[in-house]
């Protein structure tokens, strides 16, 4: 059958195309033109082809900052993803409770970074804040300023109290889309609590909880102003993640080049990584194809 | 297997019902024998998923007793019950194989495993579905789907009831015949109790023994597809049951005539029990439509002249809609007699029953014919 043809699809395309080489490409692209260069100052450039991605690739400064980011969000998801079903499974179903809940459960969600940041740095200060002088009354040691293990407790307990309710708001929305018939069924087939969860509740969820795990890995692997405002990524270097370095290395030291090459390679990085749970989660459970249909 | 008795049941969503029309359900008493198939047929909001749900134990009632073979099973949990029941949309549990859906009300259970494979093994075959054993449940046609649903309840041999809450409305339907075919089958090999609801007189009547007919919260009718058809308890099944329904005509009852458009009908039985104001009620099927000069040569009274004003050919009759003396009715025709153009309408007195404030009267003694349909 002969298809009409007509370029006229082009110009649907066109407003899309330009905002997105506005907002996306154009900007990516002078990273990538300065990630390939050196400058002395003075908007002089020389050419230095692929030298600041060779260099990365091998500085133990990158290899530390990376390990940092890989371990916060693993534990950020390891935390957050079970917290916040769990949460949601509890949450009222009917009733005034519900947009109570729903309101208590927002309201994180709506604080700036830089705000909950400056939250937790008073609040765990041993002299002013509530929780590091209670801490310390009760014998406590407990300094994120000199201390890395409590600076990471920190960051990671802000993290949660921000973001555990995107996951929660999220999962809530996909079991109270759950029709009453499939809890009726599992009732009159005698499955436990644990069954319908397993059975019933997390393949209805699946789908909305593949949003929220990319959501909060993307988030939290580009963390920055948390430890930024706790301890501008200190004590030490210890909670200097990938973005504080970038930020460090090009605002700081003014290395464009090598720092317009990291963040070539960090963005690659969660492009990556969320096609990785992206098409791990999407395939489970999925029917493997058939030979003929 | 059970039979259900239902004692003074009656159910109201309001905590503290007053009248009569907080009732979502209003009393009923009744028996269902042990492998029966019954149906609970209604228009939407009638009350009937609300009797389901209390027979299933889903919702407790505000008044009165469910029953299985005697035990008073109220306040037991649906798990205790020992039910099945088919929702209208199908249940399945997508990440499990047909195989695996099957024998999840098994496991739960504790039967053991030799005996869970053969079982499911047979249901699979009897659902025609072995080649999909290992499929996943979720790829599956609505009707596939809807028949796993009904084998989830069928593995366990021992179910007091299986229940049916519109399990037709998802699917095709061309397979909706199928199916309820399948449904037939299976009460006759397994001989379960079954209660099916639905709105549909077609399912209804094609797939119970006794029907159960509801309207506004209150059963109207419990009968047989022929009573419901030929001695409608109530207007409402008369209007329900049959297409098109009955024709309901306010006329005056008098001595055992019925008086109507100024012809007077005499009736077959024996109605001194009653007078006054009453409703003709006539089925479309007994109303016949006669030329002038058919009328005269048969000298019946009762004609009443019909003035048409549409007819639906359905292939094996035609539907004729009209007026007489100012109300609409409808006439069915054979295919083989044509419509005369100015015809006339005349009732069959045998055919023809009384209602008062839509109850129907019955007389007293027949006095001749007036058989039931055959």
């Amino acid at each position: 059958m002969d298809k009409p043809f007509s370029n006229k699809a082009w110009l649907f395309v066109l407003p899309v195309f330009l905002l997105v080489a506005l907002s996306a490409i154009v900007p990516l692209m002078t990273v990538v033109n300065y990630s390939v260069q050196d400058t002395f100052g003075n908007n002089q450039f020389f050419w230095a082809g692929l030298e600041w991605y060779e260099e990365l690739l091998h500085s133990e400064r990158f290899h530390d900052a990376l390990l940092r980011n890989l371990t916060f969000s693993a534990i950020i998801l390891i935390i957050e993803i079970p917290l916040g079903i769990f949460i949601a499974l509890n949450m009222p179903r009917k009733g005034v409770w519900v947009p109570i809940c729903l309101i208590l459960m927002a309201l994180p969600l709506l604080i700036p970074w830089n705000v909950v940041g400056t939250i937790w740095q008073v609040f765990g200060r041993a002299d002013i804040g509530l929780l590091g002088h209670t801490l310390a009354q009760l014998g406590v040691d407990y300094n994120y300023a000199t201390n890395w293990f409590d600076a990471w407790v920190t960051v990671i307990l802000m993290d949660v109290w921000h973001w555990t309710s995107l996951v929660v708001l999220l999962c809530y929305s996909g079991l109270v889309s759950i029709p009453d018939a499939y809890y009726q069924a599992a009732r009159i087939d005698g499955a436990s609590k644990w069954k319908v969860f397993r059975y019933i509740q997390l393949p209805k969820i699946h789908r909305v909880l593949l949003i929220a795990v990319l959501l909060r890995f993307m988030d939290s692997f580009m963390i920055y102003t948390e430890p930024f405002v706790l301890t501008g990524g200190g004590p030490g270097n210890t909670t200097t993640f990938l973005s504080i370095d970038l930020v460090k290395m090009a605002i700081g030291q003014f290395d464009l080049g090598p720092a317009a090459a990291m963040s070539i390679v960090y963005f690659l990085i969660i492009l990556l990584l969320s096609w990785v749970f992206y098409t791990v989660m999407t395939n489970y459970g999925e029917d493997k194809p058939e030979a003929s249909r | 297997m059970a039979g259900i008795t239902l004692d003074k049941l009656a159910h109201s969503y309001l905590a503290k019902p007053g009248n009569d029309a907080d009732f979502a359900l209003k009393q009923i008493d009744y028996h269902w024998e042990d492998g029966g198939a019954y149906a609970l047929l209604g228009p939407s909001g009638c009350g009937k998923t609300t009797l389901l749900n209390i027979i299933s134990g889903l919702l407790l009632p505000s008044k009165g007793h469910v029953l299985f073979d005697g035990v008073d099973v109220t306040e037991l949990s649906t798990e205790q019950r020992n039910i099945a029941q088919v929702f209208q949309f199908p249940v399945i549990y997508d990440t499990m194989t047909v195989a695996q859906n099957l024998a999840f009300p098994l496991l739960n259970r504790g039967v053991n495993q030799s005996e869970v494979d053969s079982r499911v093994s047979d249901m699979l075959a009897t659902l025609e579905l072995t080649e999909k054993a290992n499929r996943k449940a979720r790829g599956l046609t609505a009707d596939e789907k809807q028949k796993i649903s009904l084998g989830r309840g069928l593995v366990r041999y021992d179910v007091n009831a299986i229940l049916f809450d519109e399990p037709l409305t998802v699917i095709d339907p061309h397979m909706k015949w199928q199916l309820r075919t399948k449904l037939k089958e299976l009460h006759q090999q397994f001989g379960h109790t079954m209660i099916y609801v639905t709105h549909d007189q077609t399912e209804a009547l094609t797939f119970a023994d006794k029907v159960v007919v509801m309207y506004e919260g209150e059963v109207v009718q419990i009968g047989t597809p022929e009573e419901l058809f030929d001695t409608p308890e109530h207007t409402f099944v008369g209007y329900f049951i049959g297409s098109p329904g009955m024709n309901i005509l306010p006329a005056e009852l008098n001595a055992n005539a019925l008086q109507f458009a100024d012809q007077s009908i005499a009736l077959p039985g024996d109605y001194r029990n009653a007078s006054g104001s009453v409703e003709l009620g006539i089925r479309p099927e007994f109303v016949s439509l006669l030329s002038q000069e058919q009328a005269r040569a048969k000298d019946n009274p009762s004609c009443v002249p019909f003035k048409t004003t549409s007819v639906e050919d359905i292939g094996r009759f035609r539907i004729v809609r009209g007026e007489v003396a100012g109300h609409t009715i409808a006439a069915v025709l054979p295919e083989d007699q044509s419509l005369p153009s100015e015809p006339v309408a005349l009732f069959d007195p045998a055919r023809i029953n009384v209602y008062q404030h839509s109850r129907l009267i019955k007389p007293t003694s027949m006095q001749s014919g007036g058989g039931n349909h055959g």
